[in-house]
């Protein structure tokens, strides 16, 4: 006899709420799945400490780690430009151009995976990718170890959040990720009106907020879903890059199914009027542009995710989604710069 | 392993002498519904997706590769599993979601 059991759900992750069960009221109990977690989301191997963070901060800002010893990682995850560059494609070694747009890491701390592809599991993992990449910052970490050492400053900041432990990739790696976690944007216009502050939204960016959870409207948050505005998803959204002769596969690199040809993980959209150019193509100029190509189903309908439809919005229900967008912005303290030690 | 129905289909499948079974794992909130499940060569699972969106399920291991394509709330796609050993299953389009299946030899669980 064939017997049919069903497995119980144990936990979850997210918790969707239905569009028929949301409230727009500010405050509301539909809504509050939308605040971050308050703590930001730590490897038990890798505890945050203040030292560690001030470290990786000056890891971060440095220019000698990289080849010509003119590149940091800030060269291109710019604070002053979103944590990103505003660049359609990021420019890597010599300033050639490179294929995707620079991600921000604004809430880079609560991806599951990292890189547009997905192909870093870890904060710590990815740090220094980048780095030792020979498009990229093109260093030889051996070299870059070697200079780290002979610099006083960093041999008594490592010894401070690392006591006991050398210089190394491993180490370098967790101070870069300990400061990566620092930056967050949890404290937004529309963070407040969820926490009931009647007076931080519009009507217009509240109408705005509806349309996008709505799945027969903007259904944008079928993937920019709560609390971080991603799905920790890949989707192919329709993009004219995909029609080019070789295009770039995304997430199939990684993934080798059909469903992820072309497609790229869903970014947070917190802090996201910070960091146009959009798309991993950079080919959206403004958050008008991107919202008008959901709007319109896509350029090229191959291939694309199971989740996208066109929604046919009107220019007024696109314009109250955008309007709404530039409510996630926090206000983040001016960046203090680091005193780099010689 | 936490069990909350056991529905008798009237069928009966017989697998290397003994009773084959057939598994439902839910897809909700982004999540399977079990971290790990243990089951017998012979033995079946439908993959049910109970989110309001798509799901791809999917495993790229040596002993038992599928894919599922995609597909939507309420809907169902099944595997029988034909080789012991131990199966990642995953999302292609939610990376969060994980699932082990260790696929015994029937006699493994006699």
């Amino acid at each position: 006899m064939l017997s049919l059991i069903l497995l119980a759900s144990q936990s979850c992750y997210s918790v969707e709420v239905e569009f028929n069960n949301y409230v727009f009221v500010a405050g509301d109990q539909s809504l509050q799945h939308w605040l971050l977690p308050i703590r930001v989301p730590t490897p038990e191997n890798n505890p945050q400490s203040i030292d560690k963070i001030n470290l990786g901060k000056m890891l971060f800002f440095d220019p000698r780690l990289s080849g010509d010893s003119n590149m940091s990682c800030a060269t291109c995850h710019n604070p002053l430009l979103g944590w990103s560059d505003n660049l359609v494609v990021a420019r890597g070694y010599k300033s050639q151009v490179l294929t995707r747009a620079t991600p921000s890491i604004i809430n880079a701390a609560y991806n599951n995976l990292q890189m547009w592809d997905g192909r870093m599991n870890s904060l710590e993992a990815q740090a220094l990718a980048p780095m030792t990449s020979a498009l990229e910052m093109h260093a030889d970490l051996t070299k870059k170890i070697a200079l780290l050492n002979n610099i006083n400053g960093y041999v008594i900041a490592f010894d401070k959040a690392f006591p006991g432990e050398t210089i190394n990739k491993k180490t370098m790696a967790m101070a870069i990720a300990s400061f990566e976690r620092t930056v967050i944007s949890d404290n937004s216009n529309f963070d407040a009106w969820v926490k009931g502050d009647k007076s931080a939204l519009s009507a217009n960016e509240v109408m705005g907020f509806k349309l996008f959870v709505d799945p027969n409207k903007g259904n944008c948050a079928v993937c920019h879903s709560a609390p971080n505005f991603t799905d920790d998803g890949f989707h192919n959204i329709g993009l004219a890059s995909f029609a080019q002769s070789e295009p770039d596969l995304g997430r199939y690199t990684q993934r080798p199914l059909k469903l992820m040809k072309g497609a790229f993980k869903t970014p947070t959209l917190r802090d996201v009027a910070l960091s146009a150019p959009f798309f991993h193509d950079g080919s959206a100029q403004t958050l008008a542009q991107v919202v008008e190509h959901y709007s319109e189903g896509g350029k090229i309908k191959i291939n694309l995710s199971p989740n996208f439809q066109a929604n046919s919005l009107t220019p007024d229900e696109a314009s109250a989604i955008v309007s709404f967008l530039h409510t996630l912005t926090s206000p983040h303290e001016p960046i203090m710069l680091p005193k780099l030690p010689q | 392993m936490k069990l909350i129905a056991l529905v008798i289909l009237p069928l009966s499948l017989f697998s290397a002498g003994s009773f084959a079974e057939e598994f439902v794992v839910s897809q909700k909130n982004k999540s399977f519904s079990e971290d790990k499940i243990i089951i017998n060569v012979g033995d079946t699972v439908n993959f049910l997706n109970k989110d309001p969106f798509f799901h791809n399920i999917f495993s790229l291991s040596d002993e038992q590769y599928f894919d599922l394509g995609s597909y939507p709330k309420d809907e169902s796609r099944s595997v029988v599993f034909d080789s012991p050993g131990t199966i990642e299953v995953e999302c292609a389009i939610h990376s969060n979601m994980f699932l082990l299946i260790e696929v015994n030899k029937s006699a493994d669980n006699k």
